[in-house]
Protein backbone atom coordinates (compact mmCIF):
# COMPACT_ATOMS: atom_id res chain seq x y z
CA UNK A 1 0.00 0.00 0.00
CA UNK A 2 0.96 3.66 -0.01
CA UNK A 3 1.38 6.14 2.82
CA UNK A 4 -1.69 8.22 3.76
CA UNK A 5 -1.44 11.98 3.18
CA UNK A 6 0.47 14.01 5.76
CA UNK A 7 1.93 17.45 6.17
CA UNK A 8 5.64 17.24 5.57
CA UNK A 9 8.25 19.28 7.39
CA UNK A 10 11.99 19.09 6.85
CA UNK A 11 13.58 21.26 9.54
CA UNK A 12 17.31 21.93 9.41
CA UNK A 13 17.98 22.63 13.09
CA UNK A 14 17.11 20.95 16.40
CA UNK A 15 15.43 24.16 17.58
CA UNK A 16 13.15 24.13 14.54
CA UNK A 17 12.45 20.41 15.01
CA UNK A 18 11.39 20.65 18.65
CA UNK A 19 9.26 23.69 17.92
CA UNK A 20 7.40 21.69 15.25
CA UNK A 21 6.99 18.78 17.68
CA UNK A 22 5.70 21.17 20.32
CA UNK A 23 3.19 22.57 17.82
CA UNK A 24 1.84 19.20 16.65
CA UNK A 25 2.16 17.15 19.85
CA UNK A 26 0.72 13.67 19.33
CA UNK A 27 -0.19 14.41 15.71
CA UNK A 28 3.42 14.36 14.49
CA UNK A 29 5.92 11.55 13.99
CA UNK A 30 9.66 12.05 13.66
CA UNK A 31 11.11 10.48 10.52
CA UNK A 32 14.81 9.55 10.73
CA UNK A 33 15.96 6.41 8.85
CA UNK A 34 12.36 5.41 8.22
CA UNK A 35 13.01 1.68 8.33
CA UNK A 36 10.25 1.19 10.90
CA UNK A 37 8.06 4.24 10.36
CA UNK A 38 7.83 3.94 6.56
CA UNK A 39 6.42 0.36 6.70
CA UNK A 40 3.89 1.56 9.29
CA UNK A 41 2.90 4.39 6.94
CA UNK A 42 2.77 2.08 3.91
CA UNK A 43 0.47 -0.27 5.82
CA UNK A 44 -1.45 2.75 7.15
CA UNK A 45 -0.99 1.42 10.65
CA UNK A 46 0.27 4.92 11.45
CA UNK A 47 -1.60 7.97 10.14
CA UNK A 48 0.18 10.98 11.62
CA UNK A 49 -1.10 14.42 10.58
CA UNK A 50 2.49 15.57 10.17
CA UNK A 51 5.88 14.04 9.47
CA UNK A 52 8.90 15.87 10.84
CA UNK A 53 11.82 14.63 8.75
CA UNK A 54 15.10 15.16 10.63
CA UNK A 55 17.36 13.92 7.82
CA UNK A 56 18.35 17.51 7.05
CA UNK A 57 19.29 18.36 10.65
CA UNK A 58 23.04 18.13 10.11
CA UNK A 59 23.88 19.08 13.70
CA UNK A 60 22.55 15.63 14.75
CA UNK A 61 25.06 13.74 12.58
CA UNK A 62 27.91 13.16 15.02
CA UNK A 63 29.68 10.21 16.53
CA UNK A 64 32.44 10.83 19.05
CA UNK A 65 34.01 9.89 22.34
CA UNK A 66 33.55 12.19 25.31
CA UNK A 67 34.56 11.66 28.96
CA UNK A 68 34.24 7.90 28.89
CA UNK A 69 31.14 7.81 26.71
CA UNK A 70 30.54 6.97 23.07
CA UNK A 71 28.09 9.63 21.95
CA UNK A 72 25.83 8.87 18.99
CA UNK A 73 23.75 11.65 17.45
CA UNK A 74 20.27 11.02 16.10
CA UNK A 75 21.33 11.00 12.44
CA UNK A 76 24.09 8.38 12.67
CA UNK A 77 23.15 5.46 10.41
CA UNK A 78 23.50 1.96 11.84
CA UNK A 79 25.82 1.07 8.96
CA UNK A 80 28.07 4.06 9.66
CA UNK A 81 28.34 3.03 13.31
CA UNK A 82 28.96 -0.60 12.33
CA UNK A 83 31.87 0.39 10.07
CA UNK A 84 33.31 2.94 12.50
CA UNK A 85 36.66 2.07 14.06
CA UNK A 86 35.75 4.33 16.98
CA UNK A 87 32.66 2.22 17.75
CA UNK A 88 34.61 -1.06 17.50
CA UNK A 89 37.20 0.31 19.90
CA UNK A 90 35.09 2.16 22.42
CA UNK A 91 31.87 0.17 22.35
CA UNK A 92 32.52 -3.41 21.18
CA UNK A 93 29.08 -4.58 22.37
CA UNK A 94 27.34 -2.08 20.08
CA UNK A 95 29.66 -3.07 17.22
CA UNK A 96 28.85 -6.76 17.72
CA UNK A 97 25.07 -6.21 17.93
CA UNK A 98 24.67 -3.87 14.93
CA UNK A 99 25.13 -6.49 12.15
CA UNK A 100 22.15 -8.40 13.59
CA UNK A 101 19.82 -5.55 12.65
CA UNK A 102 17.93 -6.33 9.43
CA UNK A 103 20.19 -6.34 6.38
CA UNK A 104 22.92 -3.97 5.21
CA UNK A 105 20.38 -2.18 2.99
CA UNK A 106 18.27 -1.49 6.10
CA UNK A 107 21.29 -0.39 8.16
CA UNK A 108 22.40 1.95 5.35
CA UNK A 109 19.35 4.03 6.17
CA UNK A 110 18.23 3.09 9.71
CA UNK A 111 19.70 5.06 12.61
CA UNK A 112 21.01 3.87 15.99
CA UNK A 113 18.94 6.42 17.89
CA UNK A 114 15.83 5.81 15.77
CA UNK A 115 15.87 2.12 16.69
CA UNK A 116 15.97 3.05 20.39
CA UNK A 117 13.15 5.59 20.00
CA UNK A 118 10.99 3.12 18.05
CA UNK A 119 11.50 0.53 20.83
CA UNK A 120 10.52 -2.61 18.97
CA UNK A 121 10.37 -5.41 21.57
CA UNK A 122 12.79 -7.53 19.52
CA UNK A 123 15.26 -4.74 18.74
CA UNK A 124 18.90 -5.47 19.51
CA UNK A 125 19.89 -1.97 20.60
CA UNK A 126 17.53 -1.83 23.59
CA UNK A 127 19.36 -4.79 25.12
CA UNK A 128 22.72 -3.18 24.34
CA UNK A 129 21.64 0.09 25.96
CA UNK A 130 20.38 -1.70 29.10
CA UNK A 131 23.39 -3.99 29.48
CA UNK A 132 25.80 -1.06 29.23
CA UNK A 133 23.76 1.41 31.26
CA UNK A 134 23.41 3.85 28.36
CA UNK A 135 21.81 7.27 28.70
CA UNK A 136 19.37 8.94 26.35
CA UNK A 137 19.47 12.69 25.81
CA UNK A 138 16.09 14.18 25.11
CA UNK A 139 15.22 17.69 23.99
CA UNK A 140 12.03 19.71 23.66
CA UNK A 141 11.04 23.37 23.77
CA UNK A 142 10.70 22.79 27.52
CA UNK A 143 14.40 21.96 27.87
CA UNK A 144 16.81 19.05 27.85
CA UNK A 145 16.81 15.96 30.04
CA UNK A 146 18.76 12.74 30.27
CA UNK A 147 17.04 9.43 30.92
CA UNK A 148 18.93 6.24 31.84
CA UNK A 149 18.14 3.26 29.57
CA UNK A 150 16.61 1.45 32.56
CA UNK A 151 13.84 4.03 32.71
CA UNK A 152 13.51 4.67 28.96
CA UNK A 153 11.61 1.58 27.79
CA UNK A 154 8.04 1.69 29.06
CA UNK A 155 6.07 -0.82 27.01
CA UNK A 156 5.63 -2.25 23.52
CA UNK A 157 6.82 0.53 21.13
CA UNK A 158 6.48 3.00 24.01
CA UNK A 159 9.27 4.94 25.66
CA UNK A 160 9.70 7.73 28.18
CA UNK A 161 9.61 10.22 25.28
CA UNK A 162 6.71 12.69 25.42
CA UNK A 163 5.05 13.55 22.07
CA UNK A 164 6.82 16.92 21.93
CA UNK A 165 10.26 15.47 22.69
CA UNK A 166 13.09 14.50 20.36
CA UNK A 167 15.67 11.84 21.23
CA UNK A 168 18.79 13.75 20.21
CA UNK A 169 21.54 11.36 21.23
CA UNK A 170 22.39 8.04 22.86
CA UNK A 171 25.39 7.85 25.19
CA UNK A 172 27.00 4.44 25.64
CA UNK A 173 29.62 3.96 28.40
CA UNK A 174 33.00 3.31 26.78
CA UNK A 175 34.66 -0.10 27.21
CA UNK A 176 36.38 -0.52 30.56
CA UNK A 177 39.55 -2.47 31.34
CA UNK A 178 39.23 -6.16 32.37
CA UNK A 179 35.67 -6.12 31.03
CA UNK A 180 34.32 -8.36 28.30
CA UNK A 181 31.25 -7.80 26.14
CA UNK A 182 29.25 -10.18 23.98
CA UNK A 183 26.02 -10.27 22.03
CA UNK A 184 24.22 -13.47 20.97
CA UNK A 185 20.97 -13.83 19.09
CA UNK A 186 18.80 -16.46 17.48
CA UNK A 187 16.44 -15.78 14.58
CA UNK A 188 14.88 -18.11 12.02
CA UNK A 189 16.76 -16.42 9.19
CA UNK A 190 19.56 -13.86 9.20
CA UNK A 191 18.06 -10.40 9.45
CA UNK A 192 14.72 -11.54 10.87
CA UNK A 193 13.57 -10.14 14.15
CA UNK A 194 15.26 -11.98 17.01
CA UNK A 195 13.33 -14.72 18.77
CA UNK A 196 15.70 -13.91 21.62
CA UNK A 197 18.80 -11.73 21.80
CA UNK A 198 21.14 -11.36 24.78
CA UNK A 199 23.79 -8.80 25.63
CA UNK A 200 26.34 -9.71 28.30
CA UNK A 201 28.88 -7.64 30.22
CA UNK A 202 31.41 -9.34 32.52
CA UNK A 203 34.02 -7.49 34.57
CA UNK A 204 36.89 -9.20 36.39
CA UNK A 205 38.88 -7.97 39.37
CA UNK A 206 42.68 -8.10 39.65
CA UNK A 207 42.45 -11.60 41.16
CA UNK A 208 40.49 -12.90 38.13
CA UNK A 209 37.24 -13.16 40.04
CA UNK A 210 34.02 -11.72 38.78
CA UNK A 211 33.63 -8.06 39.75
CA UNK A 212 30.29 -7.55 38.00
CA UNK A 213 28.03 -9.31 35.50
CA UNK A 214 25.01 -7.97 33.64
CA UNK A 215 22.69 -9.54 31.10
CA UNK A 216 20.03 -7.86 28.99
CA UNK A 217 17.46 -9.75 26.93
CA UNK A 218 15.46 -8.66 23.90
CA UNK A 219 12.57 -10.40 22.17
CA UNK A 220 11.16 -11.96 25.34
CA UNK A 221 8.51 -9.38 26.30
CA UNK A 222 7.22 -5.88 25.58
CA UNK A 223 10.50 -4.24 26.68
CA UNK A 224 14.12 -5.37 26.96
CA UNK A 225 14.89 -6.93 30.34
CA UNK A 226 17.97 -6.34 32.49
CA UNK A 227 19.34 -8.93 34.92
CA UNK A 228 22.00 -7.76 37.35
CA UNK A 229 23.83 -9.71 40.03
CA UNK A 230 21.82 -8.42 42.97
CA UNK A 231 22.06 -11.74 44.76
CA UNK A 232 25.84 -11.88 44.36
CA UNK A 233 25.69 -15.14 42.40
CA UNK A 234 28.85 -14.35 40.48
CA UNK A 235 30.38 -11.34 42.18
CA UNK A 236 33.58 -12.27 43.99
CA UNK A 237 33.48 -15.78 42.52
CA UNK A 238 35.79 -17.33 39.93
CA UNK A 239 34.18 -17.34 36.47
CA UNK A 240 33.71 -21.09 36.17
CA UNK A 241 31.42 -22.63 33.53
CA UNK A 242 29.15 -23.95 36.33
CA UNK A 243 28.81 -20.55 37.98
CA UNK A 244 28.00 -18.91 34.65
CA UNK A 245 25.47 -21.64 33.85
CA UNK A 246 23.65 -20.98 37.13
CA UNK A 247 23.71 -17.21 36.54
CA UNK A 248 22.32 -17.62 33.00
CA UNK A 249 19.56 -19.97 34.19
CA UNK A 250 18.55 -17.60 36.99
CA UNK A 251 18.50 -14.71 34.56
CA UNK A 252 16.25 -16.59 32.12
CA UNK A 253 13.94 -17.59 34.99
CA UNK A 254 13.66 -13.99 36.20
CA UNK A 255 11.01 -12.93 33.66
CA UNK A 256 7.81 -14.21 32.08
CA UNK A 257 8.62 -14.73 28.40
CA UNK A 258 5.78 -13.92 26.04
CA UNK A 259 4.57 -16.36 23.37
CA UNK A 260 3.74 -15.37 19.79
CA UNK A 261 3.34 -17.10 16.42
CA UNK A 262 7.10 -17.56 16.15
CA UNK A 263 7.82 -19.25 19.49
CA UNK A 264 6.11 -20.37 22.69
CA UNK A 265 6.96 -18.84 26.06
CA UNK A 266 8.69 -22.07 27.14
CA UNK A 267 10.82 -22.14 24.00
CA UNK A 268 11.82 -18.50 24.47
CA UNK A 269 12.74 -19.09 28.12
CA UNK A 270 14.87 -22.11 27.19
CA UNK A 271 16.54 -20.21 24.34
CA UNK A 272 17.17 -17.22 26.62
CA UNK A 273 19.05 -19.46 29.07
CA UNK A 274 21.15 -21.08 26.35
CA UNK A 275 22.04 -17.79 24.65
CA UNK A 276 22.71 -16.08 27.99
CA UNK A 277 25.22 -18.78 28.88
CA UNK A 278 26.93 -18.47 25.47
CA UNK A 279 27.11 -14.69 25.75
CA UNK A 280 28.36 -14.78 29.36
CA UNK A 281 31.11 -17.24 28.48
CA UNK A 282 32.27 -15.17 25.48
CA UNK A 283 32.20 -11.99 27.56
CA UNK A 284 34.14 -13.70 30.38
CA UNK A 285 36.75 -15.01 27.94
CA UNK A 286 37.13 -11.54 26.45
CA UNK A 287 37.43 -9.93 29.89
CA UNK A 288 40.44 -12.17 30.55
CA UNK A 289 42.14 -10.80 27.48
CA UNK A 290 41.68 -7.35 28.94
CA UNK A 291 39.59 -5.94 26.12
CA UNK B 1 -4.21 16.61 -0.51
CA UNK B 2 -0.88 17.94 0.68
CA UNK B 3 0.80 20.50 -1.51
CA UNK B 4 3.16 19.14 -4.15
CA UNK B 5 6.87 19.79 -3.85
CA UNK B 6 9.37 20.27 -6.62
CA UNK B 7 12.32 17.90 -6.45
CA UNK B 8 15.49 17.69 -8.50
CA UNK B 9 17.77 14.71 -8.45
CA UNK B 10 20.35 12.88 -10.54
CA UNK B 11 19.25 9.46 -11.74
CA UNK B 12 21.77 7.28 -13.56
CA UNK B 13 23.84 10.37 -14.30
CA UNK B 14 20.97 12.43 -15.72
CA UNK B 15 19.18 15.36 -14.09
CA UNK B 16 15.49 14.80 -13.45
CA UNK B 17 12.89 16.93 -11.75
CA UNK B 18 9.32 16.38 -10.75
CA UNK B 19 6.37 17.55 -8.72
CA UNK B 20 5.48 15.14 -5.96
CA UNK B 21 3.18 14.85 -3.02
CA UNK B 22 5.31 14.36 0.13
CA UNK B 23 3.82 10.89 0.63
CA UNK B 24 5.08 9.70 -2.77
CA UNK B 25 7.71 7.01 -2.22
CA UNK B 26 10.89 7.15 -4.26
CA UNK B 27 9.92 3.78 -5.78
CA UNK B 28 6.60 5.15 -7.05
CA UNK B 29 8.26 8.34 -8.27
CA UNK B 30 10.73 6.30 -10.34
CA UNK B 31 8.13 3.90 -11.70
CA UNK B 32 5.04 6.03 -12.14
CA UNK B 33 6.32 9.55 -12.70
CA UNK B 34 9.51 8.78 -14.62
CA UNK B 35 8.51 5.45 -16.18
CA UNK B 36 11.68 3.84 -14.84
CA UNK B 37 9.91 0.55 -14.24
CA UNK B 38 13.09 -1.50 -13.88
CA UNK B 39 12.84 -0.93 -10.14
CA UNK B 40 10.28 -3.49 -8.98
CA UNK B 41 7.92 -3.26 -6.04
CA UNK B 42 7.14 -6.40 -4.11
CA UNK B 43 6.19 -6.14 -0.47
CA UNK B 44 6.30 -2.35 -0.02
CA UNK B 45 7.55 -2.68 3.53
CA UNK B 46 11.25 -3.26 3.17
CA UNK B 47 11.38 -7.06 3.42
CA UNK B 48 11.66 -8.43 -0.13
CA UNK B 49 14.38 -6.13 -1.50
CA UNK B 50 12.97 -5.98 -5.05
CA UNK B 51 12.93 -2.15 -4.98
CA UNK B 52 16.56 -1.78 -3.88
CA UNK B 53 18.34 1.16 -5.55
CA UNK B 54 21.51 3.10 -4.77
CA UNK B 55 21.04 6.43 -2.98
CA UNK B 56 24.33 8.34 -2.99
CA UNK B 57 26.02 4.98 -3.62
CA UNK B 58 24.35 3.10 -0.76
CA UNK B 59 21.83 0.31 -1.41
CA UNK B 60 18.48 1.20 0.15
CA UNK B 61 14.83 0.20 -0.18
CA UNK B 62 13.18 2.76 -2.45
CA UNK B 63 9.79 1.83 -0.94
CA UNK B 64 11.03 3.13 2.42
CA UNK B 65 12.38 6.46 1.16
CA UNK B 66 10.15 9.38 0.25
CA UNK B 67 10.79 10.98 -3.12
CA UNK B 68 11.15 14.37 -1.38
CA UNK B 69 14.01 12.88 0.65
CA UNK B 70 15.92 12.17 -2.56
CA UNK B 71 15.87 15.85 -3.52
CA UNK B 72 19.39 16.90 -4.51
CA UNK B 73 20.71 13.36 -4.19
CA UNK B 74 22.18 10.82 -6.60
CA UNK B 75 20.12 7.75 -7.46
CA UNK B 76 21.19 4.72 -9.44
CA UNK B 77 18.74 2.13 -10.72
CA UNK B 78 19.03 -1.05 -12.75
CA UNK B 79 18.48 1.02 -15.92
CA UNK B 80 21.89 2.62 -15.34
CA UNK B 81 23.91 -0.59 -14.99
CA UNK B 82 24.54 -1.39 -18.67
CA UNK B 83 26.60 1.17 -20.54
CA UNK B 84 24.72 3.46 -22.97
CA UNK B 85 25.66 1.25 -25.93
CA UNK B 86 23.92 -1.67 -24.24
CA UNK B 87 26.99 -3.56 -23.01
CA UNK B 88 25.89 -5.31 -19.84
CA UNK B 89 27.47 -4.70 -16.44
CA UNK B 90 29.71 -7.66 -15.43
CA UNK B 91 27.20 -8.77 -12.78
CA UNK B 92 24.41 -8.78 -15.37
CA UNK B 93 26.57 -10.88 -17.70
CA UNK B 94 27.31 -13.27 -14.86
CA UNK B 95 23.59 -13.54 -13.98
CA UNK B 96 22.92 -14.48 -17.60
CA UNK B 97 25.70 -17.04 -17.68
CA UNK B 98 24.77 -18.71 -14.37
CA UNK B 99 20.99 -18.69 -14.90
CA UNK B 100 20.68 -16.49 -11.85
CA UNK B 101 17.22 -15.35 -12.87
CA UNK B 102 14.02 -16.98 -13.99
CA UNK B 103 10.98 -14.71 -13.74
CA UNK B 104 13.25 -11.71 -13.13
CA UNK B 105 11.06 -9.97 -10.59
CA UNK B 106 13.70 -9.93 -7.85
CA UNK B 107 16.63 -9.38 -10.23
CA UNK B 108 16.91 -5.56 -10.24
CA UNK B 109 17.01 -5.50 -6.43
CA UNK B 110 19.61 -8.25 -6.31
CA UNK B 111 21.76 -6.48 -8.91
CA UNK B 112 21.74 -3.17 -7.07
CA UNK B 113 22.53 -4.81 -3.71
CA UNK B 114 25.38 -6.75 -5.33
CA UNK B 115 26.80 -3.58 -6.92
CA UNK B 116 27.22 -2.06 -3.45
CA UNK B 117 28.44 -5.36 -2.03
CA UNK B 118 31.21 -5.65 -4.65
CA UNK B 119 32.12 -1.98 -4.28
CA UNK B 120 32.66 -2.38 -0.56
CA UNK B 121 33.74 -6.04 -0.40
CA UNK B 122 35.47 -7.03 -3.67
CA UNK B 123 37.38 -9.60 -1.59
CA UNK B 124 34.22 -11.57 -0.76
CA UNK B 125 34.75 -15.24 -1.57
CA UNK B 126 33.19 -17.38 1.13
CA UNK B 127 29.80 -18.80 0.13
CA UNK B 128 28.28 -18.37 3.61
CA UNK B 129 29.39 -14.76 3.66
CA UNK B 130 27.89 -14.15 0.22
CA UNK B 131 24.61 -15.78 1.27
CA UNK B 132 24.45 -13.63 4.40
CA UNK B 133 25.13 -10.52 2.32
CA UNK B 134 22.35 -11.52 -0.11
CA UNK B 135 19.85 -12.30 2.67
CA UNK B 136 18.19 -8.91 2.24
CA UNK B 137 16.84 -9.89 -1.18
CA UNK B 138 14.28 -12.62 -1.70
CA UNK B 139 14.02 -14.82 -4.79
CA UNK B 140 11.06 -17.18 -5.07
CA UNK B 141 11.85 -19.09 -8.24
CA UNK B 142 15.44 -19.88 -9.22
CA UNK B 143 16.78 -20.52 -5.78
CA UNK B 144 19.99 -18.81 -4.86
CA UNK B 145 22.72 -21.09 -6.23
CA UNK B 146 23.03 -19.31 -9.57
CA UNK B 147 23.01 -15.91 -7.89
CA UNK B 148 25.79 -16.94 -5.48
CA UNK B 149 27.81 -18.36 -8.41
CA UNK B 150 27.43 -15.08 -10.31
CA UNK B 151 28.64 -13.03 -7.33
CA UNK B 152 31.62 -15.34 -6.80
CA UNK B 153 32.62 -15.09 -10.45
CA UNK B 154 32.50 -11.29 -10.58
CA UNK B 155 34.29 -10.98 -7.23
CA UNK B 156 37.04 -13.26 -8.56
CA UNK B 157 37.27 -11.16 -11.76
CA UNK B 158 37.61 -8.01 -9.68
CA UNK B 159 40.34 -9.58 -7.57
CA UNK B 160 42.25 -10.62 -10.71
CA UNK B 161 41.90 -7.14 -12.21
CA UNK B 162 43.19 -5.57 -9.01
CA UNK B 163 46.25 -7.78 -8.81
CA UNK B 164 47.17 -7.67 -12.51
Amino acid sequence: MKPPPFEYHAPTTVAETVSLLSHYGEDAKVLAGGQSLMPLLNFRLARPAAIVDINGVEELDYLHQEDGWLVVGALVRQRAAELSALVTETCPLLAEALPFIGHFQIRNRGTVVGSLAHADPAAELGAVALALGAELRIQSTRGTRTVPAERFFVSYLTTALAPDELLVEARFPAARPRTGYAFAEFARRHGDFALVGVAAVVEQDQAHRCADARLAFTGVGPVPILFTDEQGLLRGEPLTPQAMNVFAERAAASFEAEPDVHASAEYRRELAGVLAEQALKSAAARSKKGN
Amino acid sequence: MAEKRTIQLTINGRQHSGQVEPRRTLADFLRQDLDLTGTHLGCEHGVCGACTILLDGAAVRSCLVLAVQANGRRVETVEGLADPKGKLHPIQTAFHKHHALQCGFCTPGFLMSIVELLNTRPDIEDEDEIRTALAGNLCRCTGYSGIVAAVREVAAQLRRERTS
